[in-house]
């Protein structure tokens, strides 16, 4: 049980900078999801804290005390790694009582230990096998049991899921949380899959290029976005996004395919005319008797809903869920619903909250501020 | 190439190097650089020392048509050896590789001779080949055909031949093998549906797939064949008779050890040395280029 | 596709198994014969079940001349183990410091390594002889095993096969508290168990097969190995005890051919897969 506390935490390999700034305080028993696309640093920055490499810059405090220095074996934490990492050549009770042996546990302890994990984890059956007698499940169980038998500090999760097939990962998905909020260990989870970002974490760190884009929990990332990459990146399908400019003195924005739509939650600041990307979720724009012309290209149906993809006018893509069957034709009406409008700046791509609004969620980190 | 993951320390590494590097810097630079050395030194015909003669060893042993004459037949030999243990062990490859019952069993009675000494192999065909007491060779004695490879070096040499030929047919059906178990199905698959079949399916698509696996062994055949058949050699022919079954290394051997001529062989050393030297060249430079390809 | 047996395919396949299994054979049933009748080239291809005694003859006594087998067995099989463990350990170590650390000259220390592929003892056999002569090796034991020992083929071999082994299992058993010695112990060799079998079988092969090297360093008739013993035997055809030498190369035949079949499967995976 422990708090983790990153510090500036910066890391470029030769002349690539691949995280730039990260400060991140995990409140202890948290479960922090970190995601983003490949290539934007989330394994960089879980391997930072798993000490596999060293930061650039920047400080890693567990429980108060700074462990960049330290060796991974000395920072007492449990990793779970994609593949799984198995030991191939030791039995499912090896490979979980590797750790503790190197420890000097004794032989008892060793046993209490991977017999407990076991049994959480429903492995009693198994722990004479070897990890190539398992089904993809149980080598993921047996990985997470190898770091449960430790009972570390933290545990780093590295995309435990993505090497199993969609039915299963859903239920293990599912067991991790339970498992994590059982033991109430902190953790640190890194995935691609927003989906497992959304379900799994207390808070959610979306990191876009190395920068962290948002840190906040699931439901504020999803309703407030801090900017068009997170908006675009969390939700399925992607939010649609259009070209809009400021009018009625900030009290509405005018959409480059014609109508204005006014803000329901007050004005925003700007001169006339400044430049707004509104964003738009699929699920909250209508099919209606009036409203914007679409020219349907493909309908995707769902069963309980329908994708309809389109063009506006001027060609301008856009995604319409609907719920139940798609109406025939060439061309349906859309409504777009103003209390869903997300509204960015143009220019930086940030969230634009209304005058007199907090800037940002609470506990949204000052990103970027180094450009 | 590199790992992510290493292990920090400097100290452990060096002592962990240590052990063969020092075993290399004594039994192969310092040997070689011997070689080097006394291949630019004669013995003075009086006394003990040795003087710096610079490069006239090897213009002696470029003069010498007994070393030229050596190098032709060093390799005439290594190439009629290579192509007939590569050849055969092909056809057994290719045959071994069919779904026929028993192929197992027929796989490890191919296989076995690998572990067969050179020297030993020569021993072998003694009993096959001698005009005395070898099967084949009393044959052809008593039915007329004069055979006897003490005296006639032709067949002294068809016999070191057949002999060091006969131990590689095993490592080369090993790889053949293990080639054609690597191409895909799919590929001899679709080449019957394109109508391909027997010599010319062989031909046109088993063979070109093999070229990485022909050319690998080539080197190592000729390789072998140059160096390993020492023992096949020594053990039949001792090189005889006259100089038919002289080889390289064999007159490496006879003139450094036997005739105790010091700068002539290690000039000799330093030649094959060099041979070597091109020829892992040229193989790392074709195996290189097969794997970016 | 269901056809009767592929003839041809059986012919082809025999006749490959007799060509290596004839001369075999003819040493198998000699050894039993009677020595003058083989000099006089009445060898039988049926053995003589009341010749066997010849194998306990000479394994305690030896042929005419020669050390008694049990003996040049002894001195082979010591070389081809201390040859395979030693060229194993030493290359293990190696590769082992090469692929998981970085330190200074590593790049040259492989090289240095690496090149000693283009030097096989046949190419330098007088200078070697030489400096064996200065280390005192020359009619040693040691001698006869210790320079053959560090060689790259084993080095590069492990390299590959330590390159291969995923960052991730690395990265698991440091996190468990292995450090490099451990994990060497733990991990990276029963890993690659199945390599170093392999590489056993072919290096004990090698070293049970070597007759240029031990005919340079030894001329101690107690340092003959069984190949060396073999090849003097036949040295002078005229008063060859026939049915003596065929024993005794089947006695050494028998050894490295057991450790071929036994690990076979090991040994065709490994050599195949380490050529490459």
């Amino acid at each position: 049980m422990a708090t983790l506390e990153l510090q500036g935490l910066r890391k470029s390999f030769g002349e690539t900078e691949v995280l730039r700034r990260i400060d991140l305080t995990l409140a202890d028993g948290e479960m922090l999801v970190i995601v983003g696309a490949s290539g934007c640093g989330k394994s960089t920055l879980l391997r930072l804290v798993a000490g596999l490499e060293s930061p650039t810059e920047g400080r890693i405090l567990l429980d108060g005390t700074d462990v960049a220095a330290r060796d991974p074996a000395e920072r007492d934490i449990a990793m779970v790694f994609q593949n799984y990492a198995l030991y191939p050549h030791m039995t499912v009770f090896d490979n979980m009582a590797y750790g503790l042996r190197i420890r000097g546990l004794s032989r008892d302890a060793i046993r209490q230990r991977v017999d407990e994990a076991a049994g959480l984890l429903g492995l009693g059956e198994l722990l004479q096998r070897k990890p190539r007698q398992l089904s993809g499940g149980q080598r993921q169980r047996v990985a997470m049991g190898r770091a449960i038998v430790r009972e570390p500090k933290l545990f780093l999760f590295d995309e435990p899921l993505s090497n199993l097939d969609a039915k299963l990962r859903v239920q293990m998905r599912a067991e991790i949380r339970r498992l994590q909020r059982r033991l109430g260990v902190t953790s640190l989870y890194v995935t691609h899959d927003q989906v497992e970002a959304m379900t799994l974490g207390d808070r959610l760190l979306v990191l876009h290029n190395g920068h962290p884009a948002q840190l906040a929990t699931p439901i504020e990332v999803f309703e407030q976005p801090a900017d068009t990459y997170v908006a675009g990146f969390i939700g399925a399908p992607a939010m649609n996004f259009l070209d809009a400019t400021l009018t009625e003195s900030g009290r509405a924005a005018r959409l480059a395919v014609g109508p204005v739509l006014r803000f329901p939650d007050g004005p925003r600041p700007g001169p006339e005319g400044r430049r707004l990307t509104i964003g738009i979720r699929p699920e909250h724009l209508a099919l209606a008797a009036q409203g914007l012309p679409l020219a349907v290209e493909l309908v995707e149906p769902l069963g309980s809903e329908s994708l309809i993809h389109g063009h506006l006018q001027g060609g301008v893509p856009l995604v319409v869920k609907h719920p139940g069957h798609a109406p025939g034709g060439e061309t349906v009406q859309v409504a777009l619903l103003p209390e869903h409008m997300h509204v960015f700046d143009h220019e930086t791509g940030r969230r634009l909250p209304p005058i007199g609004a907090e800037t940002g969620a609470p506990r949204l980190v000052a990103a970027g501020s180094d450009q | 190439m590199d790992r992510r993951t290493i292990f920090g320390g400097q100290l452990l590494p060096a002592l962990l190097v240590l052990p063969q590097l020092v075993l290399t810097l004594f039994f192969f630079y310092w040997p070689a650089a011997e070689a080097v050395w006394s291949s630019m030194t004669t013995t003075d015909p009086f006394g003990q020392g040795s003087v710096f003669v610079g490069l006239e060893n090897f213009a002696e042993l470029f003069s010498d048509p007994l070393y030229l004459q050596a190098i032709l037949r060093t390799v005439g030999f290594c190439l009629a050896v290579s192509v007939l243990a590569m050849a055969v062990a092909l056809l057994l490859a290719v045959f071994a590789d069919r779904e026929i019952r028993g192929r197992a069993i027929y796989r490890t009675l191919l296989i076995w001779p690998y572990a067969v000494a050179p020297a030993l192999s020569a021993v072998l065909f003694l009993f096959l080949l001698n005009p005395q007491v070898g099967l084949i060779g009393r044959w052809l004695n008593r039915h007329g055909i004069p055979w006897d490879y003490h005296l006639d070096g032709g067949q002294a040499l068809l016999m070191v031949v057949l002999a060091s030929a006969w131990k590689q047919v095993s490592y080369n059906f090993i790889f053949y093998l293990a080639g054609l178990q690597s191409i895909p199905r799919a590929v001899v698959e679709a080449a019957r549906m394109d109508g391909a079949r027997g010599w010319r399916r062989f031909r046109t698509i088993t063979l070109p797939l093999l070229a990485p696996t022909t050319f690998f062994l080539l080197v190592v055949n000729l390789v072998y064949a140059a160096f390993d058949t020492f023992g096949t050699i020594y053990a039949i022919t001792k090189g005889g008779p006259g100089q038919a079954t002289e080889t390289l290394v064999i007159k490496v051997y006879r003139d450094g050890m036997i005739n105790q001529d010091i700068g002539g062989s290690s000039a000799q050393s330093v030649v094959l040395m060099l041979g070597v030297i091109v020829v892992t060249a040229v193989q790392f430079r074709f195996m290189g280029r097969r794997t970016s390809a | 596709m269901k056809r009767g047996p592929d003839y041809v395919t059986h012919a082809v396949l025999i006749l490959g198994v007799l060509l290596f299994a004839l001369p075999v054979w003819l040493i198998l049933a000699g050894a039993t014969q009677d020595s003058d009748a083989i000099a006089r080239g009445e060898l039988s291809l049926l053995p003589d079940p009341s010749g066997l005694g010849i194998y306990a003859r000479v394994l305690f006594a030896g042929a005419p001349g020669s050390q008694p087998v049990w003996h040049m067995l002894l001195v082979s099989t010591g070389m081809a183990l201390a040859i395979a463990v030693g060229k194993i350990v030493i290359s293990v170590l190696s590769a082992y410091a090469v692929v998981f650390f970085r330190f200074p000259f590593r790049q040259l220390a492989f090289w240095a390594i690496f090149i000693t592929l283009m030097l096989p003892v046949e190419v330098r056999i007088i200078p070697t002889y030489a400096v064996m002569a200065g280390f005192g090796l020359i009619n040693t034991f040691t001698g006869l095993w210790l320079p053959l020992i560090a060689s790259a083929t084993a080095t590069l071999l492990f390299r590959q096969v330590f390159t291969a082994i995923p960052d991730e299992l690395v990265e698991a058993a440091r996190m468990d508290g292995a450090g490099p010695l451990r994990f060497l112990r733990d991990i990276a060799l029963p890993v690659s168990a199945a390599n170093v079998a392999a590489l056993f079988v072919i290096l004990f092969v090698y070293g049970w097969n070597q007759y240029l090297w031990p005919l340079l360093v030894a001329t101690d008739p107690r340092l003959d190995t069984i190949v060396i013993g073999i090849v003097k035997l036949i040295g002078v055809e005229n008063q060859t005890d026939w049915g003596a030498v065929m024993a005794t190369a089947t006695l050494a035949l028998v050894p490295p051919v057991i450790v071929v079949l036994l690990m076979q499967r090991w040994f065709v995976a490994g050599l195949t897969e380490g050529e490459k």
